[in-house]
C-alpha cells in the first residue's frame, strides 16, 4: 500500500449507489432486455415423472410448425460437449452423467429431455405441445433417507445413490464421552428450500461463424465461470466467448455455475449459427434451477455437570438430489467442521454423508454450509433445556472469548485474534433487553399468551482464499479526462459493488466515488465472480491494490509538474494539491492528459500512462461473526408465529458502506425467516413437486417480516481494508434463531420441534402431540 | 398461430402502436413492442408484482392482461415516472435514499405500486405501508428499506420534505 494513502473520506460511509438511477427508473439492462437481430427462443420440455424410461420420442410434429427452427433430443446435443464440470468440481471427481438433455431415461420432474428453438418464446412453446412422448415409469427415490440403501438407481452409471461418504473419526472425542454427567442427542433436519432469484436464470447466445467467437450475455454471478465452463462445452479457446455482464437480478449463489439448459443454449446457438435467447420462467425456475437445505444432521453432544462443552459427535446426510448444480459438492464435510464454531467445543468426530435422488439437483444458496450454525444452536438451546441453563447464560460459558484467541478448532479450523463473537453476543443480548423480555415472557404465559426468544451465534468463514476462488484482479486506468475504470472478474448482482469498490478506489487514488467506473465481465482479468462472501475481502483488495500503483505514479508526475515533493502533496476528489497550499494543484485530468498525450513532459523513466493492474490473494479464510436473538409470539389457536423484534449484532470488520452492509443482512434474515416459518418445495412420495408457483411456494412478503435492528461491534481483519465478508451471513443466523424463538414459544406444552418447517400445520401438530401424550 | 391484430395505446404519453396475436400479453407488448423493458416478469402468474404499470390510473400486473385488453388505454410505466432525465420521482428518490433496492429486478414493479399506494393512501401508518406493499415481492432487501422509502416518499408528496 502507499505510506501516502488518503484518509478515508468515504470508506465508512453510507454513499448512495451509483447503480440505482438507472435501477429506479427501469433503464437496468438485464439478460432479457438484450434484443438481436434474428434471435430466437428456446423453450425445454421436462418430465412430468420423477424416474421413467423415454419409450418413444418423435418431434416431427414439432419440427413441422411454422416459425420452428430446430427441435433437440439429448441425442442430437450431448455429443457435442467436451465436459460440462464446474470449475471447482475436480476432473477425477465422480459425477452424475454429462447431459444437457435426457437421452433415453429422465431422472427428476423437470428434467428437460427436448428443446426448440423458434422465432418466439411463444411459438417454442407451442410446439413443445406437438412433442410425442411416452414414458415407462420406474419406481423413484424420492426418500434420502433410505435413498443409500435403495436398489433403484437414480445414476446407474455410478452404481450406488451415496455420492459421498466421508467418516472423520476422533478417538479423542469417544474419551471425553466415556465419563461426561451429560450426553444428549437430537437430530435436526432442514427442509428443501430455493434461492428464489426475482430474475430466473437466462441467457443469449449468439456465435459468430468463421471467427470462431461465441458472444455471451447471461444472468450470471461469475462472467469468468460463464467463460470457462463455455469454452470446455464448446471445445474452443477460452478466448473465444465473450461475457457481457449487465444487471443481474439476484442469485443468492444460484447462478455461480451453469445450468444444463444454459449449456444447452451454448451449444444450440452454435449450431444454427443464429442468436438463441432463453429465459427461464418461474415454474422452471422452482422446479428445476436448483434446490437446497435438504439435510439433516444428528448430533450427540458430551457436557459436564457444570455446563462446560466436552465434545461432539456429528453425522450429517443430505440430499444432492439428481443433478446438483454445479456438480456433487460435499457442503456437509464443511458443516460438521464448522459445527464447533465460536465455542469452545471440545474434540469433534464427524460423517458426512450426501445420496442422489430423484428430484431437483441441491445447488449453493446462500450460506450453503449453514446446517452448522443451524444444529449447533438449536442443539445448546436443548442442551440448556435439558441440563436446566439459561441458553444465553450457558453460550457466555462455553463462547470463545478475546483471551482464548487465535483458536485451533479440533476440526482443522483456525481462528484469529480478529473475531468478536463474546462482543456480538453481548451486544445482541443488551439490544434486545434480554433481561426485561423473560420478565415480560413470563407474565404473558400467566395469560396464556405465548412468547418465545431465540438467539443464534455463529462465525462464517468468508472470502475463502483457496483453488479457483483464491484471487481477484483489478485493472484500473485513468483515462484522459481523469475518469477512472476498473475491470474486474466480480458479478455484482445486488451487492452494490459498482458503489464499493468505487469508494474503496476513490480512498485510495484520491477521487470521487462517481469518478469510478466498474467494468464486470468481458475485458476483465479472472476471478470466481461475487458468491461466497468473497467480494469485499478479495475484490476489494485487489481494486484498493490497483488504485495504490496508480497512486503512487499520479504522485510523481504532479510533483514533477508542480515542482514540488512528493512528500509534499495530497490527493483528494481528483485534485493533487501541496499540502497546506491549496492554491498550489492540478487535477487528475492534468495528470492524466499529461501522461498520456504528453509524455515527453513526464518524469525522467516514467512510463507513458496511468494504468494498474494488480491481483490478490486472499488468506485461507477471513472470519466474521454475529449474534441474531429475535423474539415471536404464537397462536396456539392458529399455530401462527408472529415475529415481534429481531436484533442483529455482527462484526465484518470495517464497514465499506453501513447501508450496504445493513441491506445484506436484512435480505439474508428474511430469507431465513421464510425458510423456517414459510418456503417449502414439498414433493410428495411419488416424487412429484407441489410447489410450482409463488402460491405454493410461500416467499415472505412486507407484511411477515418485523423491523430489523442492526448492531456493529467493529474489530478490523488482518486484510489489506479490514473488511470481512458479510453477504450470506443474514441467512445463516436466521433460520436457528427464529427456530429457537418458537421452539421457546412451544415450550410450556413440554413439545420440542426438531424440523422445519415450522408452519401453522407444524405448530399445531407439535400442540396436539402434547395433549395426547 | 391466430392470426395478428393492430394493437393502439398510449405509453408514457406516447401513441404505440404494433401488432400482436389475441394471446399477447400486456408485458410482452410493453417490453418488446414499446421498448419498456423497465415491466420485468418475475413469475408470468400475477403474484411477484414485477410488472406492475398502471392502467388508467390502477395499478395492474401486465402478465395477467392480454395486451388487446389494454386498447386505447393510457399506460404509465417505471420509465413514465420522473418528469425528466435529470430527475428521479420522489418515490425513486426515496428507493434510492433508503437503500429500497438491491439487485433492483423487483424494483420497477414495487416503484409503480407505491406510487399508486400512496395516491390512494398518502398518510398510512406503518401497518398500511407492510400490507399495501405485500401484494409485491423482493427477494433482496429483506423489505426493510422498501418500507422506509416508502415512509419517505409518503412524507415527501404531501410536502413535509424529507
Amino acid at each position: 500500500m502507499s505510506n501516502t494513502a488518503a484518509a478515508a473520506r468515504y470508506v465508512g460511509q453510507s454513499v448512495k449507489r451509483l447503480e440505482d438511477p438507472r435501477l429506479v427508473t427501469g433503464h437496468g439492462r438485464y439478460v432479457d432486455d438484450i434484443v438481436l437481430p434474428g434471435m430466437l427462443h428456446a423453450a425445454f420440455g421436462r418430465s412430468d415423472l420423477a424416474r421413467a424410461t423415454i419409450t418413444r420420442l418423435d418431434t416431427s410434429a414439432a419440427e413441422a410448425l411454422e416459425g420452428v427452427h430446430a427441435v433437440y433430443t439429448g441425442a442430437d446435443l450431448n455429443s457435442h460437449n467436451d465436459s460440462l464440470r464446474a470449475s471447482l468440481h475436480p476432473p477425477e471427481s465422480p459425477a452424475p452423467p454429462a447431459n444437457m438433455l435426457a437421452d433415453g431415461d429422465v431422472r427428476f420432474v423437470g428434467d428437460p429431455y427436448v428443446m426448440v428453438v423458434a422465432d418466439s418464446r411463444y411459438i417454442a412453446e407451442d410446439a413443445l405441445d406437438l412433442v410425442e412422448v411416452e414414458f415407462e415409469p420406474l419406481d423413484p427415490v424420492v426418500d434420502y433417507e433410505t435413498a443409500a440403501e435403495s436398489d433403484d438407481l437414480v445414476h446407474p452409471e455410478l452404481g450406488s445413490n451415496l455420492a459421498h461418504d466421508l467418516p472423520v473419526p476422533n478417538p479423542a472425542q469417544e474419551e471425553a464421552f466415556a465419563d461426561a454427567a451429560h450426553i444428549i442427542t437430537e437430530t435436526w433436519h432442514q427442509h428443501r428450500q430455493t434461492n428464489v432469484p426475482m430474475e430466473t436464470r437466462g441467457i443469449v447466445a449468439s456465435w459468430q461463424p468463421h471467427a470462431g467467437v461465441m458472444e455471451v450475455w447471461a444472468s450470471t454471478q461469475s462472467p469468468h465461470e460463464m467463460q470457462l465452463v463455455g469454452a470446455r462445452v464448446l471445445g474452443i479457446g477460452e478466448h473465444k466467448i465473450v461475457v457481457h455482464f449487465g444487471d443481474v437480478g439476484g442469485g443468492f449463489g444460484q447462478k455461480m455455475f451453469l445450468g444444463r439448459e444454459d449449456m444447452a443454449v451454448l451449444v444450440a446457438a452454435k449450431l444454427l449459427a443464429s442468436p438463441v435467447k432463453w429465459i427461464e420462467d418461474r415454474r422452471e425456475n422452482l422446479l428445476a434451477s436448483n434446490h437446497a437445505r435438504i439435510e439433516q444432521m444428528t448430533v450427540t453432544m458430551a457436557v459436564d455437570e457444570d455446563g462446560n462443552f466436552l465434545a461432539a459427535d456429528l453425522d450429517q446426510l443430505e440430499d444432492d438430489g439428481a443433478y446438483p448444480l454445479g456438480g456433487p459438492a460435499t457442503p456437509g464435510a464443511m458443516a460438521t467442521m464448522l459445527y464447533p464454531g465460536p465455542y469452545r467445543m471440545g474434540p469433534v468426530s464427524w460423517r458426512a454423508r450426501t445420496v442422489y435422488t430423484n428430484t431437483c439437483g441441491r445447488g449453493a444458496y446462500r450460506g450453503p454450509w449453514q446446517m452448522e450454525s443451524v444444529a449447533r444452536e438449536q442443539m445448546i438451546d436443548r442442551v440448556a433445556r435439558e441440563i436446566g441453563m439459561d441458553p444465553l447464560e450457558l453460550r457466555r460459558q462455553n463462547v470463545l472469548k478475546p483471551d482464548d484467541l487465535p483458536y485451533q478448532v479440533s476440526t482443522g479450523l483456525f481462528f484469529e485474534t480478529t473475531i468478536s463473537p463474546e462482543q456480538t453476543l453481548e451486544q445482541a443480548a443488551e439490544m434486545i433487553g434480554y433481561d426485561d423480555f423473560r420478565a415480560e415472557q413470563a407474565k404473558a404465559r400467566e395469560e396464556g399468551r405465548y412468547l418465545g426468544l431465540g438467539m443464534a451465534l455463529y462465525i462464517e468463514p468468508t472470502s475463502m482464499g483457496m483453488g479457483p476462488l483464491g484471487t481477484e484482479s483489478a485493472m484500473l486506468r485513468v483515462e484522459v479526462d481523469g475518469h477512472v475504470n476498473v475491470f474486474m472478474g466480480t458479478g455484482s448482482h445486488g451487492q452494490s459493488l459498482e458503489t464499493t469498490i468505487a469508494q474503496l478506489v476513490a480512498d485510495e487514488l484520491g477521487v470521487r466515488p462517481e469518478d469510478v467506473t466498474l467494468h464486470q465481465g468481458h475485458g476483465s482479468g479472472y476471478g470466481f465472480g461475487t458468491g461466497g462472501s468473497r467480494s469485499a475481502v478479495i475484490a476489494g483488495s485487489a481494486a484498493r491494490a490497483a488504485a495504490s500503483g496508480v497512486r503512487d505514479k499520479v504522485v510523481a508526475i504532479a510533483a514533477h509538474l508542480m515542482e514540488a515533493s512528493a512528500d509534499d502533496l495530497e490527493v483528494a476528489d481528483g485534485v493533487i494539491s501541496v499540502k497546506g497550499t491549496p492554491a498550489a494543484s492540478m487535477t487528475m485530468a492534468q495528470v492524466a492528459a499529461t501522461a498520456y498525450q504528453n509524455s515527453d513532459a513526464l518524469p525522467p523513466d516514467t512510463e507513458a500512462g496511468l494504468e494498474h493492474t494488480a491481483r490478490y490473494k486472499a488468506p485461507p479464510s477471513t472470519h466474521s461473526n454475529a449474534c441474531h436473538i429475535c423474539t415471536c409470539e404464537l397462536d396456539p389457536g392458529t399455530g401462527k408465529v408472529t415475529l415481534l423484534r429481531y436484533v442483529v449484532s455482527e462484526d465484518c470488520g470495517v464497514l465499506i458502506n453501513p447501508m450496504v452492509v445493513d441491506g445484506q443482512i436484512a435480505g439474508g434474515v428474511v430469507q431465513g425467516i421464510g425458510g423456517v416459518l414459510y418456503e417449502h418445495c414439498v414433493y410428495d412420495e411419488s416424487g412429484n413437486p407441489l410447489a410450482s408457483t409463488f402460491l405454493d411456494y410461500l416467499v415472505p412478503t412486507a407484511a411477515e417480516v418485523p423491523d430489523l435492528e442492526c448492531g456493529h461491534v467493529v474489530v478490523p481483519s488482518d486484510t489489506p481494508g479490514g473488511h470481512k465478508g458479510t453477504g450470506e451471513g443474514g441467512a445463516i443466523g436466521a433460520p436457528p434463531a427464529v427456530f429457537n424463538a418458537v421452539a421457546d414459544a412451544l415450550a410450556p406444552f413440554g413439545v420440542y420441534p426438531n424440523r422445519q418447517p415450522l408452519d401453522p400445520n407444524a405448530v399445531l401438530s407439535l400442540i396436539a402431540s402434547a395433549s395426547d401424550s | 398461430m391466430a392470426d395478428q391484430v393492430p394493437l393502439s395505446m398510449t405509453v408514457n404519453g406516447r401513441t404505440r402502436r404494433g401488432m400482436g396475436e389475441p394471446r399477447l400479453t400486456l408485458a410482452d407488448f410493453l417490453r418488446e413492442q414499446a421498448l419498456c423493458t423497465g415491466v420485468h416478469l418475475g413469475c408470468e402468474h400475477g403474484v411477484c408484482g414485477s410488472c406492475t404499470v398502471l392502467m388508467d390510473g390502477e395499478a395492474v400486473r401486465s402478465c395477467l392482461l392480454f395486451a388487446v385488453q389494454a386498447e386505447g388505454a393510457d399506460i404509465t410505466t417505471v420509465e413514465g415516472l420522473a418528469p425528466d432525465d435529470e430527475t428521479l420521482h420522489p418515490v425513486q428518490e426515496a428507493f434510492r435514499d433508503c437503500h429500497g433496492l438491491q439487485c433492483g429486478f423487483c424494483t420497477p414493479g414495487f416503484v409503480v405500486s407505491v406510487a399508486a399506494f400512496l395516491e390512494a393512501n398518502p398518510d398510512p401508518s406503518d401497518d398500511e405501508i407492510r400490507h399495501g406493499i405485500a401484494g409485491n415481492l423482493c427477494r433482496c432487501t429483506g423489505y426493510q428499506g422498501i418500507v422506509a422509502a416508502t415512509r419517505q416518499a409518503a412524507a415527501v408528496l404531501k410536502g413535509e420534505g424529507q
